[in-house]
């Protein structure tokens, strides 16, 4: 797969752990977590109603300034992030599909 | 002067009472017109968390909400499109520090029965196996398999474009300021001039109902509240019943349900004013905060969760919190279906059905004595 | 008694000229913004580890930039500055902040609203598909962040930003494969007087035409958007449009796409500030005097009131804070505040027949919007169809966008339709066949963005 984002200036930066469902990536420090994802990965979740909509699927945010929504992802313990506006952190652990499926049952 | 317009029965209030009634009406070969200030279906109707439960409802109303529970089962047959019921069944929990609700609920289980509606009592174990979400802090749980929830926002309209269909005259937009009985008929006038008229005049109008009855001689006051609903994100389909608290204490009375989409309706707790007269109701930010602070407490699982949007609308209650529903004391061919209190859609339906048949037959094998206009007003 | 409590939502140029103006005045003002740093979206500073200096990151506003930044920077102490946090709701005269899933409401004696503005987008067949962003989103990318949307990306909109950002894209050493724009050149033209109320900006729009073609990125004016291609699962990999009659198919991996910029109005709907339609825009508009007063101790101002650019925003955030002061007695010198008073009142007037004249010469395509095709998605957020929406309208009657909401879903997501809303009311007065103001406006509801159950109250 072909990462979606391209960095073009500014890489010179220290690298930052974390992995995306469980594969470990390395981002540069000052990251947002979309652009950590995004320049490794195409999608960071998929719309809840891709199984609804024929014409709809994964998603890779929209606006990039915290209105939009639709850039949220999850920790593994369930625990959500916008990923546009959130800066990615040494270590984090991130889900691209909601962990809900047994979410009754995380108390 | 325009045409008055006629028909056997008019009803003022679009809500999910006037729409249905208008429906059975139809049905029966009566002719209905329905007089809406605004859209059909948009105030209480429309806004409220869309419980289809009966547990809880004093036992007399079970009848009515045996009658409700059939319609909701075959609303798609009936009316020809989906209204999203969800039979899940409901669940009614208690706190620990409240034991002596298991005994309330064992008790109103037997009574329950009694009246053909199963009632599981669940504790410890049992009740943790079956709904892993609930919290530590729940200690009992009466189960109704045969309820659930339905979508409050397609319901009454549903029922106002079934009834369309079959002949019922849905006239929205129209307020009527003015009606009298002149002769046999009730003549009814518009804000803008437009006149109706009809034999039998139902009142269905929730909480502007009490001002409409004033005309004819039948004040009823009525408290204009405003309900505190929240809504989640979706997330995966995982809870069938709707859930709700049995307590005494209105700030820890919240409920929650899961709809097939996914996103969980949030609801309950303090209730703020609303504003009937500039058709407004308005969220109280405070009363989300314990809303979430009380739910948190009853399935912990759902404190991870975000919440895209908060709403309410206007619902009218009574002092004793049943509605006004049956005869005028004071004026023949004069019907009241109002004051629901905040528990008026799930037996929504069942009061439609019961007041056509009201109407049309002049009886009902339903009890509706309890909710009798005289509770307020002396008869004639 | 304390002095009086003025509460400033937003850093960017309009709020940190608010909060120099209320800080002057011998208040200290609490400033809550959404970001880490001041600045805005349009002066957006990136991490402080990155490297690039003002010049690069904002080009010919470089100096404007500076100063906001450096301005507010020389306030510490003087204002209670609270980045990072949301103001989810307003209600009785507090406003009602989110941080770190704590919430607490605060009073205000005045509220200056200066909360921005977000892309204004028309959906496309196809725009829900990853890779698809705001236009305002691919600049940000490259501004805060120093990357690409994509490494082919189809710029596809129209107004100023669509040409400013594929230019910095290209000078970025982007692959931009086409600049699309849904304004005929002409339009250009005939709005000339009005754009040369600010001669120099309409200088560096024919510099950055001219930049694109020395590149050798095509530029089409006048084209319609038909689909963006793709793929549920992988994502963009092109766009066509129509141009002079003819189909012409764009290969891509990435769609920049927007139609200027509106007010993110929603707290102002919540304070109950009073809207009205916008002809000129197509969309309604929380309304203040000239000077931002808005009622009930609340002042609007930048874009968040009404779009005229950062320019402007500076104006307009200085007058608000003007007219609340004025309103709270706290005028030091009259005479001198009605001279600067007048003089910001002459160049917000400037401003506005500037940003008059773009809306005529880069018009929102709301043509193209009512003629979506009905198997394209309106609302992203919960993947509703233009065919659903129409049937809200033409087989459950609704009538206005409310009713559209409550009947089809469309505008009830996470965004609480910001990116749909106004294509929504297009369609729904298309299928009516009536005015578009006739469709009415989404009312805002709380919160404006989402918040946690888990949110606990700590000012109790």
């Amino acid at each position: 797969m072909t990462p979606r984002f391209k960095r073009l200036v500014e890489t010179d930066r220290p690298a930052v752990s974390l992995t995306v469902d469980g594969r470990a990536i390395k981002a540069l420090a000052g990251d947002t977590l979309m652009v950590a994802m995004l320049t490794h990965g195409d999608a960071l979740r998929t719309s809840e109603f891709a199984s609804l909509e024929p014409g709809d699927g994964r998603r890779a945010g929209f606006c990039l300034m915290s209105a939009c929504q639709d850039c949220w992802v999850w920790t593994a313990d369930g625990h959500r992030l916008r990923a546009c506006s959130t800066p990615v952190e040494e270590g984090m652990a991130i889900s691209t599909s909601q962990p809900e499926a047994s979410w009754a049952s995380l108390l | 002067m325009s045409q008055i317009v006629k028909s056997d029965v008019a009803i003022i209030g679009g809500g999910l009472m006037g729409c249905s009634t208008a429906f059975f009406l139809a049905q029966r070969g009566i002719s209905a017109m329905v007089l809406e200030t605004d859209k059909v279906g948009r105030q209480a109707s429309g806004t409220n968390f869309g419980n289809v439960r009966r547990q809880g409802r004093p036992i007399f109303q079970l009848p009515l909400a045996n009658r409700a529970s059939r319609i909701w089962r075959n609303a798609r047959e009936l009316l020809g499109e989906d209204v999203e019921y969800l039979q899940g069944g409901h669940i009614r929990v208690c706190f620990r520090e409240r034991p002596e609700n298991i005994g309330k609920m064992e008790e109103y289980a037997a009574l329950a029965r009694e009246e053909g509606l199963d009632l599981e009592l669940l504790t410890s174990n049992a009740l943790r196996e079956k709904f892993p979400w609930l919290g530590p802090d729940v200690l009992a749980g009466s189960y109704s398999a045969s309820d659930g929830h339905a979508n409050p926002r397609l319901a009454a309209p549903a029922f106002a474009r079934a009834a369309a269909r079959l002949g019922a005259n849905i006239v929205e937009d129209t307020q009527i300021v003015h009606a009298e009985k002149q002769g046999e008929d009730f003549l009814l006038t518009a804000k803008d001039g437009r006149r109706f008229s009809a034999p039998v005049l139902l009142i269905t109008a929730g909480a502007w109902a009490g001002k409409i009855a004033g005309w004819f001689g039948e004040t009823i006051p009525l408290t204009p509240r405003a309900p505190t609903l929240s809504v989640t994100e979706p997330v995966p389909y995982a809870i069938a019943p709707a859930v709700g608290v049995m307590t005494p204490d209105e700030v820890e009375t919240v409920y929650f349900r899961q709809v097939a989409r996914g996103n969980i309706v949030l609801g309950g707790s303090t209730r703020a004013p609303s504003y009937p007269d500039d058709y407004r109701a308005y969220v109280l930010p405070q009363n989300s905060m314990t809303q979430f602070e009380h739910l948190r407490r009853l399935a912990p699982a759902l404190s991870r969760l975000q919440v895209i949007r908060v709403w309410s609308g206007i619902e009218g209650y009574t002092d004793d919190s049943l509605p006004v529903m049956g005869p005028s004391a004071k004026v023949s061919g004069l019907f009241h279906a109002f004051g629901f209190s905040g528990s008026g859609f799930q037996i929504g339906p069942g009061v439609g059905e019961t007041m056509a048949e009201l109407i049309a037959t002049g009886t009902t094998d339903i009890p509706i004595a309890p909710y009798s206009i005289t509770r307020f007003v002396d008869r004639d | 008694m304390g002095k009086p409590a003025v509460i400033i939502i937003g850093a960017g140029p309009a709020g940190v000229r608010a909060a120099q103006t209320v800080a002057r005045a011998g208040l200290r003002p609490i400033v809550i913004d959404e970001a880490a740093r001041a600045g805005g979206q349009i002066y957006r500073r990136p991490p402080e580890n990155f490297t690039r200096n003002h010049a690069e990151l904002y080009g010919s506003e470089a100096a404007r930039a500076q100063a906001i930044h450096q301005d507010f920077a020389a306030l510490e102490g003087q204002i209670d500055y609270r980045p990072e946090t949301l103001v989810w709701n307003v209600a009785d005269g507090h406003v009602w902040t989110a941080k770190d899933g704590e919430t607490q409401a605060i009073a205000y004696d005045a509220l200056i609203i200066c909360s921005g503005a977000s892309d204004r987008v028309a959906p496309v067949k196809g725009w829900q598909a990853a890779g698809c962003y705001s236009l305002g989103g691919a600049q940000i990318a490259l501004k805060a962040q120093g990357c690409a949307i994509g490494h082919q990306v189809i710029f596809l909109g129209s107004g100023p930003l669509l040409y400013l950002a594929a230019a910095q894209y290209v000078k970025a050493g982007a692959d931009v494969a086409a600049v699309l724009d849904t304004s005929p050149f002409w339009l250009r033209v005939k709005a000339a007087p009005k754009l040369a109320e600010c001669p120099d900006l309409l200088w560096q729009g024919v510099k950055l035409l001219a930049d694109l073609k020395r590149a050798g990125v095509p530029v089409l004016t006048g084209v319609e958007p038909v689909e963006i291609h793709g793929d549920p699962q992988s994502g963009v990999s092109g766009v066509t449009v129509r141009h002079k009659g003819a189909s012409k198919h764009f290969a891509g991996d990435a769609v920049a796409m927007g139609w200027h910029v509106k007010p993110e109005a929603q707290l102002a709907d919540l304070a109950r500030v009073p809207f009205a339609f916008d002809a000129l825009t197509r969309q309604w508009l929380p309304q203040s005097d000239a000077q931002g007063r808005a009622g009930n101790k609340v002042y609007l101002g930048g874009d968040g009131a009404k779009v005229a650019g950062a320019r402007s925003a500076e104006v307009t955030g200085e007058l608000a804070a003007m007219a609340a002061l004025a309103d709270l007695g706290l005028s030091v010198n009259a005479a001198v505040d009605a001279d600067r008073r007048r003089w910001l009142l002459s160049e917000k007037a400037r401003y506005v027949r500037f940003a008059q004249g773009l809306a005529q010469a880069f018009p929102w395509p709301h043509h193209m919007v009512a003629a979506i095709p009905d198997e394209a998605i309106v609302c992203r957020c919960e993947a509703v169809t233009a065919a659903t929406l129409r049937a809200s309208v033409q087989s459950a009657h609704a009538q206005e966008a409310n009713r559209a909401k409550a009947f089809s879903r469309v505008g009830m997501g996470r965004c609480q339709g910001r990116y749909c809303g106004h294509a929504s009311a297009e369609i729904i007065a298309a299928a009516r066949a009536v005015p578009l103001e006739e469709t009415g406006r989404l009312r805002g509801q709380a919160p404006v963005k989402p918040i946690p159950v888990a949110l606990k109250r700590i000012d109790l």
